[in-house]
């Protein structure tokens, strides 16, 4: 064993002194490698952290939503729909909620001002998220006004500001009591945005829903199932710009194991002659130039894991957030939790790592089983 | 190669060191995520008390700041051949519920 | 020592450009001995040192070394069979470049796993016996040619073998350095060792170290006087 280690510490010891001599290609290309892995161990990161976020934030979230559909459009819920659910068995709670958007021209943002059923502020007070707070220059006891959709300019006191750390599901929003809301929206009286039901038995919501759909065929009832589930392909590998972005990584991967496997240099073949000259078996060649391709990989690998892990966790991806934001004004800050999924890491280590060592080994096999005397001919 | 310090002796200082930071980094995620729960637990609180169904990352529209309630054809909502214009909707696909229409069958009543 | 019966060395068996450098070569060498292989170019000169130094296997044809046939022997086993018993030092030197002296003398030992102390210091002592000792942290390439030359020496004596092998040792070299190699070509013998060179410069082959010289012609032996 202690033998095998000397070996293979000569074997590395001469790879590293060859790779030496164009340094400055070699560390390139471990930097390039590197810039690989740190893109898609980042993405993958951030999306293991994001899908557990949603899927323990939105645990609690109501086991049916009603939405009223007209011509396929998102509609209100006129007065009498509520009553016609309450005689359905294994709904506790029946809820009608009252929630919409508002566009604040003045610093072209969207908020989403929602009626709090349960500690609703007094009158004239709002409760405002941390995002909101932060972009408008806000706090407890300052005074917002907005303009309506009917053009009349309302005037509310903030009464609190949402707590910081709740930022990734609060951003945004503006909490009101219900007369400050439908006075705000002109909303229509005994209308409401959407349903809320809670279902004692969770086995029993699939039913409750399907029974809401027979006796309100204009509604589309939405399962807490099905929201948790939503946010579970979020940067989806198979979508939009992680798609992009995974092809481009393979596509540079490839680029980068052709440009090994396509051959040697002619140095390079001199040089294995001579060792094979020298007294070197191809078993020893071989074994060299494999341990060149996974020191360079692993080491890169580590490199870009590491990299991406601090981005990500220490950072909140703070390179992403220009894409997260897109065309949005209001953007949450936040921390995440770390999650991380080693079903998405290990693949990442096996389909660079491998690969690259592999390629490696593509254009010397050749030039390892030369005879011993090629060199003394050549 | 100055005596004493061999390549591969470099090469393994190195690699250890970043096979440790790599371990260290799991340990740091395991004290982070037990930090940060509190956190989590506040806004997991908020949401089930203001009955929230999604979390505020993309502000952009209504149905990429809602988008488990985002309606069949919110994305088309301009007209009925408009293009997906927000960024974030090339992050998030449409909602499972939204591609199977499962909700749409159900048994028919004959109009009179 | 080493026992060569009717070999037969053919490149490109088989094709239309199948030459023969080797004809029915019958030999015996003897040990502690510095032998000379002499012949115009093309006489299978550098083809008979591969044959003897295990290098190459023969066409046709049995290697015995120390009464043991070598000839149908697996790599592996030839290839320790040549680091333990052969030195070779190639015309062009054939030095890996970007490496120091030193790091291309402990080069044929690598595969074997030494202390690498112990390993070291060998290699500086052989370099410090061919007067290098203060050249061995140099990169090979900025070495002259003589230098160059005794790298390549002691490269052929790190694992200590029995016999060193020269092809055509003298050919870069001037005057001086020409007898300086004879210089170390004597120590060799004194060593213990045995040598085998080839060469057509009449300074090697006519030079009073060595003790034998084969001639060569067309691949087959013209005569071997002592």
């Amino acid at each position: 064993m202690r033998l095998w280690i000397a070996r293979q510490r000569y074997l590395i010891d001469f790879t590293l002194a060859s790779l030496a001599r164009r340094k400055t290609k070699n560390i390139g290309l471990v930097l390039v490698f590197a810039l690989l892995v740190f893109a898609l161990a980042s993405v993958t990161l951030l999306t293991s952290a994001l899908r557990q976020e949603a899927a323990r934030v939105l645990a609690q979230s109501p086991e049916v939503l009603l939405q009223r559909m007209v011509a396929g459009r998102h509609d209100l819920i006129p007065p009498g729909y509520i009553e016609r659910i309450g005689r359905i068995r294994g709904v506790q709670q029946v809820e009608g909620r009252l929630w919409g958007y508002y566009y604040d021209a003045v610093v072209k943002a969207n908020y989403t001002f929602q009626v709090a059923a349960d500690d609703p502020p007094p009158a004239g007070r709002i409760v405002v998220g941390p995002g909101l707070a932060r972009f408008r220059g806000v706090q407890a006891g300052n005074v917002l006004s907005f303009r309506s959709y009917s053009g009349k300019l309302f005037t509310f006191t903030v009464d609190a500001v949402l707590p910081a750390e709740s930022e990734l599901v609060s951003a945004d929003l503006v909490l009101l009591n219900e007369a400050d809301f439908r006075a705000f929206f002109d909303y229509p009286a005994g209308h409401f945005t959407d349903i809320a039901l809670s279902v004692a038995n969770p086995q029993e919501v699939r039913t409750v829903a399907t029974k809401l759909a027979a006796a309100l065929p204009d509604s589309r009832p939405i399962l807490r199932d099905e929201v948790l589930r939503t946010y579970q392909s979020i940067f989806d590998w198979r979508e939009g710009i992680a798609l992009a972005l995974l092809s481009a990584a393979i596509l540079a991967f490839a680029i980068l194991a052709w440009d090994k496997a396509s051959g040697l240099s002619a140095e390079e073949k001199r040089e294995i002659g001579i060792l094979k000259a020298i007294g070197w078996e191809t078993g020893d060649v071989i074994r060299m130039k494999l341990w060149e391709g996974m020191l360079v990989s692993l080491g890169a690998f580590l490199l870009g894991y590491l990299a991406a892990y601090v981005h990500v966790f220490h950072f909140s991806a703070a390179l992403f957030a220009p894409v997260l934001k897109g065309w949005a004004v209001l953007y949450p800050s936040f921390t995440l939790v770390p999650a991380i999924d080693g079903l998405q890491v290990a693949p990442l280590l096996f389909f660079t790592v491998f690969p690259y060592a592999v390629a490696v080994l593509v254009p010397i096999w050749r030039a390892a089983i030369t005879d011993p005397d090629a060199v003394m001919r050549g | 190669m100055r005596s004493g310090l061999r390549p591969s002796s470099l090469a393994a200082s190195l690699i250890g060191l970043l096979i440790i930071l790599f371990l260290a980094s799991f340990a740091d995620a395991g004290r982070l995520a037990r930090q940060r729960a509190g956190e989590q637990a506040t806004r997991g609180e908020l949401a089930a008390k203001l009955r929230l169904t999604d979390l505020a990352l993309f502000t952009e529209a209504r149905y990429t700041r809602h988008l488990s309630l985002a309606d069949l054809h919110s994305a088309a909502q301009d007209h009925p051949l408009s293009l997906e214009h927000f960024p974030s909707g090339s992050l998030m696909p449409p909602p499972a519920h939204l591609r199977n229409h499962a909700p749409l069958d159900r048994q028919t009543t004959l109009p009179d | 020592m080493i026992e060569l019966d009717d070999i037969h060395k053919a490149f490109n068996q088989g094709q239309p450009n199948e030459y023969w450098a080797l004809s029915g070569i019958d030999l015996t060498l003897a040990a502690h001995e510095a032998t000379v292989f002499s012949g115009p170019s093309g006489s299978g000169k550098t083809t008979l040192l591969t044959l003897l130094g295990c290098l190459a296997r023969p066409t046709r044809g049995r290697v015995r070394l120390r009464d043991e046939d070598v000839s149908g022997l697996p790599e592996r086993f030839l290839t320790e069979i040549r680091r333990r018993t052969f030195g070779f030092v190639f015309q062009q030197f054939n030095l890996v470049r970007g490496l120091s002296a030193l790091d291309n003398v402990m080069l044929p030992a690598y595969p074997l796993g030494l202390p690498y102390g112990q390993l070291r210091e060998k290699a500086e002592n052989q370099l410090a016996s061919l007067d290098l000792g203060h050249r061995r942290e140099a990169r090979v390439e900025w070495l002259s040619g003589g230098e160059q030359q005794r790298v390549a020496i002691a490269r052929a004596l790190i694992n200590d073998p029995e016999v060193i092998i020269a092809d055509e040792p003298t050919a870069n070299l001037d005057t001086a350095l020409s007898r300086q190699f004879l210089d170390i070509l004597t120590r060799l013998i004194d060593e213990g060792r045995t040598v085998l060179l080839t060469s057509h410069d009449p300074l090697v082959v006519e030079s009073s170290v060595v003790d034998r010289v084969v001639r060569l012609r067309d691949g087959r032996l013209v005569d071997s006087a002592a």
